[in-house]
């Protein structure tokens, strides 16, 4: 009992980093129905923007990480703007291979002015853990759960309560009609990617602090896992993103604990290939039929 | 307009054709690098060269060998097995090097032998130890060659380093299943333990893209009482691993490969964590012979910084190549090739090399403790 208890925290600090990555990719999907694959890399860039806040402007760890944040949404804004907005009325198939192309990059880019080796993320972070009943929880994992759970209330409440977050919910059920009705769709479209792009670098940092170590390839792993995620919660759904992302990250906990650790991403994507035969939709999908 | 068109593209077809054509530099030996300097494995590769271009600028400034200067040609595989055979294809055929030093890990120096006996040019790798890299078992490969231990020695050095210095009777394994390297260490690591009388509670496994072992490392702990933990890998996993491991709870000895020696280890691990961690290692900074000094004092003073394992086998490896130049009296690849299987007793700053019928060399290893993150207590083993 207590091993299921330890692999549940384990399980739980895992799954939030991929709902925080998986949000990103549910609601660039639900809006403008691109998978943006560049969007694992965004995470590896706010990693790599947190690191630079931390050793080059000496900022602790919570400035830090506003700074990254803010720096990813406009990074993500200028991206949209420049790669996928010429893109709008042009065939799937040409933005996603763009968004491939905008991945390798990002990956490149940052290899080739921060080199391509292992970087250490300085211990900014309290490394004290606790032990309840036998349970042993780190600070660090309480301050991903937490900031994790935080930032999706604030998500929610923004696409709930808030203007814009209501133009976001229009801009996904009918483009044309929420332009008709006044609402100003590139601006909207811009800002689903600042706040997708936000919460990705709060993932790379909290993954950056927790685990160590950074580099330019990180985002291709959590990246992938997160896309599965956001299809198996149901993509374009926001609750649907992180339902999905604890569900792929206990998974893969449970199955590296209780089978072999060499399984755990072929039972991922497993997962991936029953969900879309089954309920393509996914687990929070609807199922909506085309009306002609 | 058509015309003029294709016209252009054939005179540009031309010109890309021609740059294929290099001049050749014929008061020079050429030597080919076909090293990791960036990747997941960089810091070996980077280390090795550091350790290669210190013994190269020493022969040069001596006059070069057999007259002529060692001109270096130094090539990138990124730790890559794929990118390793195209590397060594391009120093043997377009370069036309007499000799290659490197790859550094076992994996990449395979994927290059192939193509070192195509295209006979030897290959000399300062520090792939698994077993079958340079023979089958029971005939060698004419063009590969190593200055460092085996897999086979290192296993069972640690193996009863576990047993009698430790005391150790169980073990569990945690080793990377994607490299050659630690899968070869586990399995010698395996055998030589439960010959000592030990039991194995527990072996898993990880890859290299990992970062996240809690929970791996939860189910060891699980597992049941055990005294040390092996982990056969490459230092950017084993340190998160041990980090992660002392953040568990995990208090016994760990135990590891050659792998363990880099300075990215303790960046990663941190001090804190880096105690009662053993490893084996081809060389130690803390080694008292007169030879060892003079190279350590010549590396501080060339690069400002202690020499590992990996800088003193990239040094003797070089030694090596320029020795075999020597004996052969030629630049020719083939001459070379001949002279280094006939290596006898050539002095070294990481022990004494003598290449065998299988072309390993016969070396001692270390056993170095680590303390809060230093390097103490070598402890000289020898096959």
């Amino acid at each position: 009992m207590q091993q299921f208890l330890q692999q549940l925290i384990n399980g739980l600090s895992l799954g939030s980093i991929y709902a925080l990555i998986a949000l990103g990719y549910t609601m660039v999907y639900g809006i403008i129905k691109l998978i943006n694959f560049a969007h694992g890399d965004m995470y590896m860039i706010g990693a790599y923007i947190g690191y630079m806040g931390i050793t080059v402007f000496h900022l602790p760890f919570f400035p830090a990480l506003i700074f990254s944040m803010a720096f990813c949404a406009v990074l993500g804004m200028v991206i949209e703007r420049i790669a996928y907005k010429p893109l709008r009325n042009a065939t799937r198939i040409a933005a996603l291979i763009t968004a491939i192309g905008v991945s390798f990059f990002l990956e490149y880019t940052t290899m080739r002015f921060m080199g391509a080796e292992v970087k250490t993320f300085p211990a900014v972070l309290s490394d004290k853990s606790w032990i309840i009943y036998g349970l042993r929880i780190n600070f660090q994992q309480i301050v991903i759960f937490a900031t994790s759970i935080i930032l999706m209330v604030l998500l929610q409440i923004i696409v709930r309560r808030t203007k814009i977050g209501r133009a976001m919910r229009a801009v996904s059920v009918d483009a044309d009609a929420a332009k008709l009705m006044g609402v100003d769709v590139n601006a909207t479209i811009s800002f689903t990617f600042a706040i997708g792009s936000a919460l990705a670098a709060a993932a790379g940092i909290l993954v950056g602090v927790y685990y160590n170590s950074i580099n330019p390839l990180m985002g291709m792993a959590p990246g992938l896992k997160a896309f599965v995620a956001a299809v198996f919660g149901g993509i374009g759904i926001i609750p649907g993103a992180m339902v999905g992302g604890f569900a792929i990250g206990l998974t893969e906990t449970m199955v590296s604990g209780y089978a072999s650790s060499l399984y755990k991403d072929a039972v991922v994507y497993v997962l991936l290939i029953l969900i879309l035969l089954l309920k393509p939709s996914g687990l929070l999908g609807k199922n909506k039929k085309e009306k002609v | 307009m058509k015309k003029v068109k294709s016209l252009v593209v054939v005179l540009l077809l031309m010109g890309l054709a021609l740059t294929g054509c290099t001049s050749k530099a014929s008061g020079t030996i050429k030597v080919g690098l076909n090293l990791e300097l960036s990747g997941e494995v960089a810091s070996y590769g980077e280390a090795e060269l550091n350790g290669i271009m210190m013994a190269i600028d020493e022969v040069n400034a001596a006059g070069g060998v057999l007259g002529k200067q060692i001109e270096v040609v130094k090539l990138d595989n990124k730790g890559d097995a794929a990118e390793s055979t195209s590397v060594a294809t391009k120093l043997a055929t377009e370069s036309k090097v007499s000799v290659i030093l490197g790859p550094a890990t076992s994996g990449a120096v395979k994927a290059s032998v192939p193509v070192a006996n195509q295209y006979k040019v030897a290959v000399i790798t300062p520090s792939g130890t698994a077993d079958d890299v340079t023979n089958d078992g029971t005939k060698a490969q004419p063009y590969a060659f190593r200055i460092c231990f085996i897999d086979a020695f290192q296993g069972v050095t640690m193996a009863n380093f576990a047993s009698n210095n430790l005391s150790g009777k169980k073990a569990v394994i945690l080793g990377d299943s994607g490299s050659d390297y630690a899968l070869g260490l586990a399995k010698n690591f395996k055998a030589q333990f439960t010959k000592n009388g030990g039991t194995i509670v527990a072996e898993e496994a990880y890859t290299a893209a990992d970062t996240d072992f809690n929970a791996v490392l939860t189910k060891i702990k699980n597992a049941g009482a055990f005294d040390v933990l092996f982990i056969p890998g490459y230092y950017q996993q084993v340190g998160l691993i041990i980090k992660q491991a002392r953040a568990a709870g995990i208090d016994a000895p760990i135990l590891g490969g050659d792998g363990f020696d880099s300075p990215k280890l303790l960046e990663l691990a941190g001090a804190a964590a880096l105690n009662k961690v053993y490893f084996s290692s081809a060389f130690t900074s803390l080694d008292t012979d007169a030879t060892v000094v003079k190279f350590i004092a010549a590396y501080k003073a060339k690069y400002s910084a202690e020499p590992n394992m990996f800088n003193a086998l990239g040094y003797d490896a070089a030694k090596l190549a320029i020795d075999a130049i020597k004996r052969a009296n030629s630049s020719d690849p083939v001459k070379i090739q001949a002279a280094l299987a006939a290596t006898k007793d050539l002095a070294g700053v990481t022990g004494t090399v003598t290449i065998d019928a299988l072309h390993n060399a016969v070396k001692s290893a270390v056993v170095i403790t680590l303390k809060d993150g230093v390097q103490t207590s070598p402890v000289r083993v020898n096959p």
